[in-house]
């Protein structure tokens, strides 16, 4: 009976997101629902460097022969058993185990921590491993009022305005592990905030919620790095990650001096490279004067699903690959901008009605797009939306809780009554 | 197979290991001009071997085509279901991962009834599973087959369903039902249009081996979770004879998806680096699954649905059978399907230089956009449901799309201005006003100070063109 009630719970709760979607849906049904911009700030969309091509396009496969049927002469009566073994391969390198946020013991303040990386084996190749961290997930907040999707916004839309409130309602009520607190608003571009002033909402921040916190930049070398610095001196020892630290910042010189703080006050750094693994290589050596490794964490781009998220498929697949076959360079674990997937037009667009309703098709593209970088061997992922974030936890728990499936539950699913 | 050496993999195969296997006379009537040529050809996958006719031919050169078909077949083979126009191939994976090679023959999306289903549905259901149409970058994205289900577990009444969408649809085909008696009555309506069988198991397997035999259909083998036993009775079909098989390994929705993506994971790898040919072969996802829920809300499992299936997809399933027909469902599948299917060797832009649309004259506007292809086809599917005549500058940013290659410094004022010069606009209109994409309205100082055009700041998306040009366009003083 208890059994049952918990199941009950836990059902009523993984339910919950689609009808409240479409309850929202009802009450919205009224107005008119308008296509929105998105801006540059909060959804960035980053394309690959094209694959250079020697090799031209090729057609399929020559189809298989279908042959005349030479019938056995003796045809078996019964099952032959032969047995089955996973091919395993043993890997030379593993992914460097890097944490996020430190207790009050460690030098910080924070309830709990997050371990990511520290595999040895792709992701989920659960017959060679069990991967030893979970995958996170860090909820997106900004520090000032942007244009979201309305898909976005009628979650978020009483706290858009107070990073605290919202970081507490992105860890309470979403079931975030982590929080990005974006400082989009020191931007020269658009409020210019000074880096006092952005310290001060992380500091905020850091007092409202108990969990590791990663800290966005505007997207302007030169400002981030003040800012960056700003921010590892007011939180000291918190362990806080670093979004992101660039070769843009190496090319104005500022690199060292960000790195540089990291490791004085504790933090981490996210380095970005936008789709190019020499360029992510290059820059972790360049990280490597300054930081610890068990202190880097990649983001090699995510694009978005329909938007260039085969290329950011394979370069993770690749990455990963490379690290476990012994490329030291590449032996971090990786974190993908999932929120990025509202950057495909299909997210978030009119359609017509036949791809209603938007309240469901926009969340969903955040959620493949987040499970197909899983799949490739992310460690954890910047996402946005409620009911993403719960679904993509949830996958992540299913597919780590292992020996559940039980033949019988799907023996007559062609019988299934719809 | 666990053991020994990972197989010498398609991409590491030379142009040289298939000429040593090529007769090497130089002979041309593959069409190519000699021997060497053509295994280069080959071993890209350009063209198949058999173009060399003196091979399949001649009796002296047997061993060696053997060879070279051994030595070319893909890790997973290839399964055709269906006939003549209306052909699907299944499988035919020459790599496990798509960065090694390219993924063939895009995952087919199957969408069921049932033979409960009264006539009206049945052709209200058909009618939608074959108009789902979604343009993407200048394809149309499409579903791809029937999955006939028999829930009344009455083979006349199967049967009669079977013909009906026979007559409706000229889809493939599956026909599923684990009952051979069932199988059989709707085989001997349909088995022309080569559909394929769902499913063998450890139960029925010689029933539904012998109809596979009889009509030489396709036959898919259902054994969940127990890849011994799914192995061993693959071994044993083969011996009894039947060669075109799909394995479904079995797809678990929540409870279980561990093992699911385990199990195709484990196959997939054992074909694809181990050789193992009993493993060999396509595989089936079944997202469909999710409705054996019946706790939940429609749209949770919709939701759940939609979501299997991608995972499926990333993780090697060759085949989905779904029932969702919701928009919001399918397009993220049938385009992330695009997207993995894309050969990752080919470039993804377009050439730059002017384009004209419609038939625009010295007032038309111009605007200009980047030549990463995905950036170019969604402009100018916008600019021609717009239909409006204009000129459409394609800048070379190497194949990076506005807002990147303004981040990266590509697309400048400079480059702008080049591209101006270089594409003659200046002579096709009179007015001296640029329309620049909305992300890169950073530049327009810069532009309008290097090329002594008037920058109008356009949409941040191009959807927005049309409503664009009707409120700003022409500009009052031109």
């Amino acid at each position: 009976m208890e059994e049952k009630e918990k199941k009950k719970k836990e059902e009523g709760s993984v339910i919950k997101l689609g009808p409240k979607l479409l309850e929202l849906l009802n009450r919205l049904g009224e107005i008119e629902l308008e296509n929105v911009e998105i801006n540059a700030e909060e959804l960035e969309i980053w394309i690959p460097t094209p694959v250079p091509s020697a090799i031209p396009a090729q057609p399929s496969a020559p189809a298989a022969e279908i042959t005349p049927k030479v019938l056995a002469e003796k045809k078996p009566a019964e099952i032959s058993k032969i047995e089955f073994k996973p091919l395993t391969q043993t890997y030379t390198g593993k992914i460097i185990e890097v944490q996020l946020g430190a207790t009050r013991a460690e030098g910080g303040s924070r309830g709990k921590v997050v371990k990511i990386g520290g595999e040895a084996s792709p992701s989920f190749y659960l017959f060679e491993e069990i991967p030893p961290n979970t995958p996170a997930i860090s909820a997106d907040v900004f520090d000032m009022k942007i244009s979201l999707p309305k898909a976005l916004k009628m979650h978020i839309k009483d706290v858009m305005e107070d990073p605290a409130a919202w970081a507490k309602l992105a860890v309470e009520k979403f079931g975030a592990d982590m929080v990005t607190v974006h400082l989009i608003s020191t931007d020269p571009l658009i409020k210019n905030t000074p880096p006092k002033e952005a310290a001060k909402t992380i500091e905020e921040v850091l007092q409202a919620v108990n969990v590791p916190i990663i800290v966005g930049g505007c997207g302007d070398p030169k400002k981030d790095a003040e800012v960056f610095k700003r921010v590892a001196e007011v939180a000291h020892g918190e362990r806080v990650m670093l979004s992101s630290l660039t070769l843009d910042m190496a090319e104005a010189g500022i690199l060292g001096e960000v790195a540089e703080a990291a490791r004085e006050h504790g933090h981490v750094a996210l380095a970005f490279t936008a789709m190019e693994l020499n360029s992510a290589k290059e820059l972790n050596r360049r990280l490597y004067e300054y930081l610890p490794k068990n202190s880097i964490v990649m983001d090699l781009t995510t694009a978005a699903l329909g938007y260039g998220i085969e290329y950011s498929f394979s370069i993770h697949e690749r990455a990963r690959l490379a690290a476990l076959s012994g490329d030291e360079e590449l032996q971090h674990p990786t974190s993908s901008g999932s929120t990025n997937a509202w950057a495909a037009r299909e997210a978030w667009m009119k359609l017509g009605p036949e791809w209603e309703p938007r309240e469901l098709r926009g969340p969903l593209w955040e959620t493949i797009t987040s499970l197909v970088m899983l799949l490739a061997g992310v460690d954890m992922f910047m996402m946005m939306h409620p009911a993403a974030i719960h679904t993509v936890k949830e996958v992540i728990n299913d597919l780590l809780n292992r020996g559940r499936a039980r033949p019988e539950a799907i023996a007559d699913w062609i019988t299934v009554k719809t | 197979m666990s053991e020994g050496g990972i197989k010498k993999g398609v991409r590491e195969l030379s142009p040289l290991d298939v000429y040593m296997l090529l007769p090497k006379t130089n002979c041309g009537k593959c069409g190519e001009k000699n021997c060497m040529a053509f295994a280069a050809k080959v071993v890209n996958r350009e063209v198949p071997i058999e173009l060399c006719t003196p091979l399949i031919e001649e009796e002296k050169y047997r061993e060696e085509y053997a060879k070279l078909k051994d030595l070319l077949a893909p890790a997973v083979k290839e399964i055709v279901i269906g006939t003549g126009e209306n052909t699907i191939k299944v499988g035919g994976k020459l790599v496990m991962y798509r960065h090694e090679f390219t993924y063939h023959n895009p995952t087919p999306i199957a969408i069921d009834v049932t033979d409960l289903m009264a006539d009206d549905d049945l052709l209200k259901r058909v009618k939608k599973i074959e108009e789902f149409a979604y343009d993407y970058i200048g394809r149309t994205l499409k579903l791809d087959m029937i999955a006939i289900r028999s829930v009344s577990n009455d083979p006349a009444r199967f049967k009669s369903t079977v013909e009906k969408i026979a007559k409706i649809t000229k889809l493939p085909l599956i026909l599923c039902t684990f009952n051979p008696e069932i199988m059989k009555a709707a085989l001997e309506s349909v088995y022309e249009r080569r559909p394929l069988i769902y499913a063998a198991t450890a139960e029925n397997w010689r029933e539904m081996a012998e109809l596979s035999l009889m009509y030489n259909c396709p036959l898919a083998v259902f054994v969940p979770n127990d890849l011994a036993l799914l192995k061993s009775l693959v071994n044993t079909l083969i011996e009894y004879g039947v060669e075109d098989l799909l394995l479904d390994p079995g797809t678990f929705p929540k409870n279980g998806l561990s093992e699911t993506i385990n199990n195709f994971t484990m196959i997939r790898r054992n074909a694809c680096k181990g050789d193992d040919k009993l493993l060999g072969f396509p595989l089936i996802g079944v997202p469909m699954v999710v409705w054996l829920d019946k706790d939940s809300p429609k749209e949770v499992l919709q939701w759940r649905e939609a979501y299997l299936a991608a995972m499926l997809m990333a993780r090697y399933a060759d085949l989905l059978i779904m029932h969702s027909l919701e928009g919001w469902v399918l397009l993220p599948n049938v385009i992330l399907r695009f997207n993995l299917y894309t050969d990752p060797r080919k470039p993804v832009s377009v050439e730059p230089g002017l384009r004209v649309f419609g038939n625009p004259d010295e007032n038309s506007p111009v605007m200009f956009t980047t030549n990463y292809a995905l950036t170019y086809f969604t402009v100018e599917s916008d600019i021609k449901s717009a239909n409006v005549d204009c000129y459409l500058l394609v800048i070379d940013t190497e194949g990076i799309s506005v807002e990147s290659s303004v981040a990266g410094r590509i697309l400048t004022a400079q480059a702008v201005a080049d591209a101006i010069k270089k594409s003659g606009v200046e002579k096709k209109v009179k007015h001296r006003y640029l329309i620049i994409p909305g992300l890169a309205a950073r530049l327009s100082g810069e532009i309008e100070e290097l090329t002594g055009w008037r920058v109008l700041v356009g949409p941040r998306d191009s959807s927005g063109i049309a409503v664009f040009l009707k409120d700003k366009w022409p500009p009052k003083n031109i």
